[in-house]
């Protein structure tokens, strides 16, 4: 077992699928000489080469198009967005295209391709550089988006997206690729897509987030613990397919939710999640569901302004202690 | 897959309890078959399929009680068919969910969640009910219900902890351990039904020093606590007190069950008191009406009802008409009526309709008593045992048989010279029984 940033799990994991399957190459700016903005891709381009490690021009539109014809023909290219903000010039070919393809072409060729793409703000970079619209592609079918907010995790399943024969948008967070976690060594595991983790087990409460959000839940829940609230952690892990089921057995369990969002909070992806939620338990409800989502607002790029819009550990430790006030738990 | 209902069976039935399957799972039903028995507020009935097919799963177990409306069980095409989970949330996508309405206003009340939870905070419940208005539910979440339901706790005599007063399943489980409606906190003005048990009882529930246990409460027991306590706080009784010469009645009696023998059939003296109390109400059809709603109801059928004690409780089955029924129709189907009371097995319009009542507890030896209205007959008929008296007869001081008769009147259908000319006239015709009959 070892210790490693989310960064290099995911830079171990394409590192070694390359090695597994000569058919895998990436896509993207910059992640070759430059070695990527983020550094996921070190070393890649000196290991392969640059027939499998290709430097393309900034032309989102240009180069997701060619990998999904890549695609199409049978290679599996692994394509890196810099920020998920970019994706937006790309938009027509990640929706009418990847997600589209087998299902209109009567299932002739699938796409096996994926997007790795950071989102995420905290990181003073401005409204345009820091959303969350991984919703976007969470909403369209033919498409599975699933966003891994641990170490071991983020390996696991960017293993699963690699040999998965669909188009797979890997969402990853900027405020995750310094974060450390166990990774088994050797580890082969393979995630499946479109399930759920209880990352804590609890009685009192199900607190339920994806990606940075989960990360910080589980925080959350370790430091309630201490108060002697029993908070349970469902991370969502796969936003498309998602995994309704392990929620709802969840909140049956302990009968009141918090939903904890990096992105906006209307129509958001909390509000899914609550409206499965009242689908599957409504007899299990003991309060209303609660939602802490960012400020409906361009996130601003001053630092206080920043943290203030965000969702933060005591903002969702403040949504929990209300909700279980209101069920009759009286926390600190 | 067909999913079964529990019925609404009687016009009052809120929800029912399922009195035993007659059915079992696996059983192939036949179009007409008897499913379940049901106990209603008023009888237990039986429920028959109105489709072929085999009861694949018993959804609520005997002796449960769910609302009108909840599925109770489900028939499939074979023996071994798998109902679907109703409420899976994880099996289907939520692709039928309507659009929600006014997008535009969405957002502040969303925000207005996120930023301002003021629903959040706990409150003292509020003062006179839930919304501070008569007859609405109490606030109460959905998780607290559904145990209320489990727990057999009567939810509307709980007072909620969460915001604004909702019920919620600490509250629940609060009154299902203490066996009894929580304890209300002293600043807080109750429902008068909620204040006496609380007051009494203490902090402790039932550890009060008179080691006590809740029973069950059948429906039954309900709808007579709801029914006579609404006729003792609406309608005023007045009390009419007459003790008859009963030796004619004695006479008479034997004089019919005589010729009766034959047929195999008796007429006790209920059936002749039943009888002679329509022949008055038809006489004094301004008895024969109800106060209901600020209205004055004139009724044109004589329908007796006629109390009958069961395990259960209290059961007033009602002879239809009973003034046009010969006598011997109106022994027969008494004792035809009780027995089935007895069994819990009287229909909803064979317990309902009932203009008047006769409440009998002359076996018991009672000189006489004081009967509660039944709602919403204007008059019932207290009758006490037949007893040997020293009376004055033809001027001489004999021991007569007597029986002692007092009618509960409501005052607002009817006046006391109005009730006091019809026990008069009830009174003379069992005195003179050959009028019963002609």
């Amino acid at each position: 077992m070892s210790v490693i940033t989310y960064r290099q799990a995911l830079r171990d994991t394409l590192r070694a699928e390359m090695l597994r399957d000569d058919n895998v190459l990436l896509l993207g700016e910059e992640i070759g000489l430059f070695e990527g903005s983020y550094k996921i891709t070190e070393g890649l381009l000196n290991e392969f080469g640059e027939q499998r490690v290709r430097d393309t021009p900034i032309s989102e539109e240009g180069f997701v198009g060619a990998a999904v014809g890549t695609a199409m023909l049978g290679l599996r290219p692994v394509v890196e967005l810099m920020t998920i903000n970019f994706s937006l010039i790309a938009v027509d070919q990640i929706i009418n295209h990847a997600a589209k393809v087998y299902g209109m072409f009567g299932g002739q060729t699938s796409v096996p391709m994926v997007i790795r793409t950071p989102g995420g703000g905290g990181q003073q970079l401005g409204a345009t550089h820091s959303q969350n619209i991984e919703l976007f592609y969470a909403f369209v079918p033919g498409l599975k988006v699933i966003a891994p907010s641990s170490p071991a995790d983020a390996a696991a399943m960017l293993r699963a997206a690699i040999r998965d024969d669909d188009p797979v948008m890997l969402l990853e967070n900027l405020g995750l690729y310094n974060s450390k976690g166990e990774v088994p060594d050797g580890d082969e595991t393979v995630a499946e897509i479109g399930r759920a983790a209880v990352t804590r087990e609890g009685s009192d409460i199900t607190l339920i987030g994806y990606s940075r959000m989960a990360a910080m839940s589980l925080r959350v829940a370790e430091e309630l613990a201490e108060q002697d609230v029993s908070v349970e952690v469902v991370d969502l892990r796969s936003l498309r397919p998602l995994d309704r089921q392990t929620v709802v057995d969840s909140v049956r369990k302990t009968g009141c939710a918090v939903i904890a969002e990096d992105d906006w909070l209307t129509y958001g992806i909390g509000a899914e999640i609550a409206a499965s939620i009242q689908e599957g338990a409504f007899d299990y409800l003991d309060a209303p569901v609660r939602r802490v989502a960012m400020a409906e607002v361009p996130l601003p790029y001053a630092k206080p302004l920043e943290n203030a819009a965000l969702p933060s550990a005591e903002s969702i430790t403040t949504a929990v202690k209300e909700t279980l006030s209101a069920v009759g738990k009286r926390v600190g | 897959m067909t999913e079964i209902y529990m019925p609404r069976l009687s016009d009052t039935m809120e929800e029912g309890v399922i009195s035993s399957w007659v059915k079992n799972v696996g059983d192939k039903v036949t179009s007409g078959d008897v499913l379940v028995e049901i106990e209603t507020d008023k009888a237990v009935m039986e429920y028959e399929a109105y489709e072929d097919g085999y009861l694949v799963k018993q959804a609520v177990s005997e002796g449960d009680t769910v609302p009108i409306g909840e599925v109770i069980g489900h028939l499939g095409d074979s023996p071994d068919a798998v109902p679907e989970e109703s409420s899976s949330g994880g099996a289907a996508a939520p692709a039928e969910q309507e659009p929600a309405e006014g997008g535009g206003e969405q957002e502040p009340a969303a925000q207005e969640q996120e930023q301002q939870p003021a629903e959040q905070a706990p409150q003292q419940p509020a003062a006179s009910g839930p919304d501070g208005e008569e007859g609405t539910r109490p606030r109460s979440s959905p998780l607290a219900r559904r145990l209320a339901r489990e727990y057999g706790v009567d939810i509307e005599s709980i007072s909620g902890s969460g915001p604004k007063g909702r019920i919620v399943r600490a509250d629940i489980e609060a009154a299902a351990k203490q066996g009894q409606p929580q304890p209300e906190t002293p600043a807080t003005a109750t429902a008068p039904q909620a204040a006496a048990p609380a007051a009494s009882a203490g902090q402790e529930g039932y550890d009060d020093g008179r080691d006590s246990s809740e029973l069950q409460v059948s429906n039954v027991r309900k709808v007579i606590a709801r029914r006579l306590t609404q006729s003792k706080q609406e309608a005023p009784h007045f009390y009419l007190r007459r003790t008859i010469d009963a030796e004619p009645l004695k006479g008479f009696r034997s004089q019919i069950n005589a010729r009766l023998e034959s047929a195999g059939t008796k007429v006790s003296f209920n059936d002749l008191i039943v009888k002679a109390c329509a022949t008055a109400l038809r006489a004094h059809p301004e008895v024969n009406r109800s106060w209901v709603d600020e209205k004055l109801l004139q009724h044109g059928r004589v329908n007796v009802g006629v109390a009958v004690a069961v395990e259960a409780g209290l059961i007033v089955p009602v002879l239809h008409e009973a003034d046009r029924m010969p006598l011997s129709e109106i022994a027969q189907r008494s004792r035809e009526l009780a027995e089935r009371a007895r069994e819990g097995k009287l229909k909803p319009q064979e317990m309902s309709g009932g203009t008047f009542s006769v409440s009998n507890l002359g076996m018991y030896g009672m000189d006489s008593f004081s009967a509660v209205i039944n709602p919403p007959e204007a008059a019932i008929l207290a009758v006490g045992a037949m007893k040997q008296q020293p009376v004055v007869h033809e001027g001489e001081v004999v021991a007569r048989n007597t029986m002692a008769l007092e009618l509960s009147v409501d005052h607002r259908a009817v006046d006391g010279a109005v009730g006091a000319a019809f026990l008069k006239d009830l009174a003379e015709v069992l005195e003179n029984p050959m009028r019963i009959v002609v």
